[in-house]
């Protein structure tokens, strides 16, 4: 009880006593969690490696500078890949999430039961890392682009449809009333009072999910999904540091020239 | 025009929102309907075009049942019920000229309305109305770049573009300022009357409702507890839809503001809009 009486006189104090008591319990109880996570993980750490660390770090450093310049050649062919994964995956994704989206919202579903199968696909899609996508279906289709391209699709599936349905179901019904009473049809209702409202949203959710895929796609050539990831994974498995940090900064570069125009596509859309 | 008669409505939620509501709307009538909030007067109004289901009673809207409609033929009817809402109701991100000419929608082809592909009647009555309510140089601006006064205008346009025979309005001027809602009111009623057209209008300002229309309707708990002339509004019938109050001053203007009504109508009293109300 916030408000008090004491004396006669109203009070107010943010927590009683029993409710402060309660509230220190609950970070002491937090406390004693951590102190005993962190025991666990330091019996299991071979801290001569921890020590080493430093060093070998420095190793790394010096054997990967001056990176090898020349290894450019085959990188930019693999980072063309890779963008390609990224684009071709989150466009095939999008023309899957749309409908998924339309089913998958109360307001615009045309049945409960085609919204479940609508919410499981969405489930299914997301609660499966695009690198196991990804191993799975290199052993259906066979490694390469295609592989990459469909274990990035898949994936990008679930979160543009829920972050869809989501603006779907909080859409502003009065310019649709506004249009029903005008005597317009159910695709005109849907051409004028929803695509209007929900174009600016999908474009973004569209634009940030391609941003996530350059970055999810240069990883998806470790396990034969096509794409710069592939090289990488090469490097590091011939100790060739050099190569490995020019593949490095390849992929920065890209991640952030990718990121730079989802943010400017998505402020233009607002 | 408009007959309602034992007009119930029950949300399968909450109370009985109207309880057998008897209501004539005759052709070229302006008809207020005045009442606490959450007394029916917006369900009643929606009841009509039906984007709120009746549960019991009927409508006829010259001599065509509207409860009885199927999907179809209720899209046939709506086009002559053009509707003014109190949030306005535009397409925020559509222009205008889009957004009137959406009033169009009942009477142009699927594809066509698409690709924004009006016939040029449309597209002039459009234009004249634009002008008839100040916004011809706003043609091209985007719906959520205008201020209050300026969106319940394209409203206005939009309702007017369906070249309705009824006008239904919900609450115009709820969310503009007194001067602003007293110029939309007079360009409503303006339009209206040049129209002929028949209105039945919710509206929360007793005094706007006393000085515009010919006859005033107070529901109070979904039932209709008063029907007359502005004039009949006095004291006690205001105690009858609102419940206890000092009402000396709203009945004292209503008389005030019918008795000039006389030579008061034509009083030019058009303000440059555009200076009027400048955009946001």
């Amino acid at each position: 009880m916030p408000v008090v009486q004491k004396d006669g006189v109203s009070n107010w104090i943010r927590r009683d006593p029993k409710d402060s008591m309660r509230n220190y319990l609950k970070w002491l109880g937090g406390a004693i969690v951590v102190l005993i996570a962190a025991r666990y993980i330091g019996a299991q750490t071979i801290w001569g490696f921890v020590l080493d660390a430093p060093a070998q770090a420095a190793d790394f450093v010096s054997r990967s500078v001056p990176p090898d310049i020349t290894y450019f050649r085959r990188v930019l062919p693999a980072l063309w890949d890779t963008v390609n994964i990224a684009v071709f995956g989150t466009a095939g994704a999008v023309v899957v999430a749309i409908p998924t989206a339309l089913l998958a919202a109360r307001n615009t579903t045309p049945h409960s039961s085609l919204r479940a199968l609508a919410l499981t696909i969405i489930v299914v899609s997301r609660s499966v890392n695009s690198l196991i996508w990804a191993l799975l279906i290199v052993q259906v289709v066979g490694p390469g682009l295609f592989a990459g391209v469909l274990a990035i699709g898949i994936r990008s599936v679930g979160m543009i449809s829920k972050l869809m349905y989501e603006s779907i179901e909080e859409i502003n019904r009065e310019p649709i009333e506004a249009i029903s009473a005008t005597g317009a049809g159910r695709t005109q209702v849907f051409l004028y009072g929803y695509v209007p409202q929900l174009l600016p949203v999908f474009v973004g959710v569209t634009v940030y999910r391609w941003e996530v895929n350059i970055r999810e796609s240069t990883i998806i050539g470790i396990v034969g999904g096509g794409g710069v990831g592939f090289l990488l994974n090469s490097a590091i498995n011939r100790l060739a540091w050099d190569q490995a940090l020019v593949v490095l900064i390849a992929i920065l570069a890209t991640v952030v020239l990718a990121e730079s125009i989802s943010a400017k596509v998505r402020a233009a859309v607002t | 025009m408009l007959e309602i008669s034992g007009l119930v409505k029950r949300y399968p939620s909450g109370p009985q929102a109207l309880r057998g509501v008897d209501l004539t709307v005759k052709t070229g009538e302006l008809v207020a309907l005045i009442g606490t909030s959450g007394a029916g007067k917006s369900t009643l109004v929606r009841c009509i075009n039906r984007l709120v289901e009746p549960t019991e009673g009927k409508i006829r809207l010259d001599g065509t049942e509207l409860t009885a409609l199927d999907h179809r033929e209720l899209r046939h009817a709506r086009r002559n019920m053009g509707m003014i809402f109190q949030e306005y109701a535009l397409v925020d991100r559509l222009s205008v000229m889009e957004n009137v000419l959406s009033g169009r929608l009942g009477y142009v082809g699927v594809w066509k309305s698409a690709m924004r592909r009006f016939p040029p009647e449309d597209v002039r009555r459009a234009l004249e109305l634009l002008e008839r309510v100040g916004l011809r140089e706003y043609v091209d601006t985007r719906a959520d770049q205008l201020s209050g006064g300026q969106r319940q205008r394209v409203g206005i346009a939009r309702a007017l573009e369906q070249q309705p025979a009824l006008l239904l309005v919900d609450e115009p001027t709820s969310s503009l300022d007194p001067k602003t809602a007293r110029q939309i009111m007079r360009l409503i009623v303006e339009l209206v009357k040049e129209r002929g057209l028949s209105m039945l209008i919710n509206i929360h300002d007793v005094n706007l409702a006393t000085m515009f229309t010919e006859r005033i309707v107070g529901l109070q708990d979904g039932k209709i507890v008063f029907e007359g002339t502005p004039e009949e509004l006095n004291e006690e019938a205001l105690t009858k839809i609102y419940g206890e109050e000092d009402w000396h001053a709203e009945s004292r203007s209503a008389q005030a503001e019918t008795a000039d009504n006389g030579n008061g109508e034509k009083s030019d009293e058009h303000v440059p809009l555009n200076t009027a109300e400048p955009g946001r």
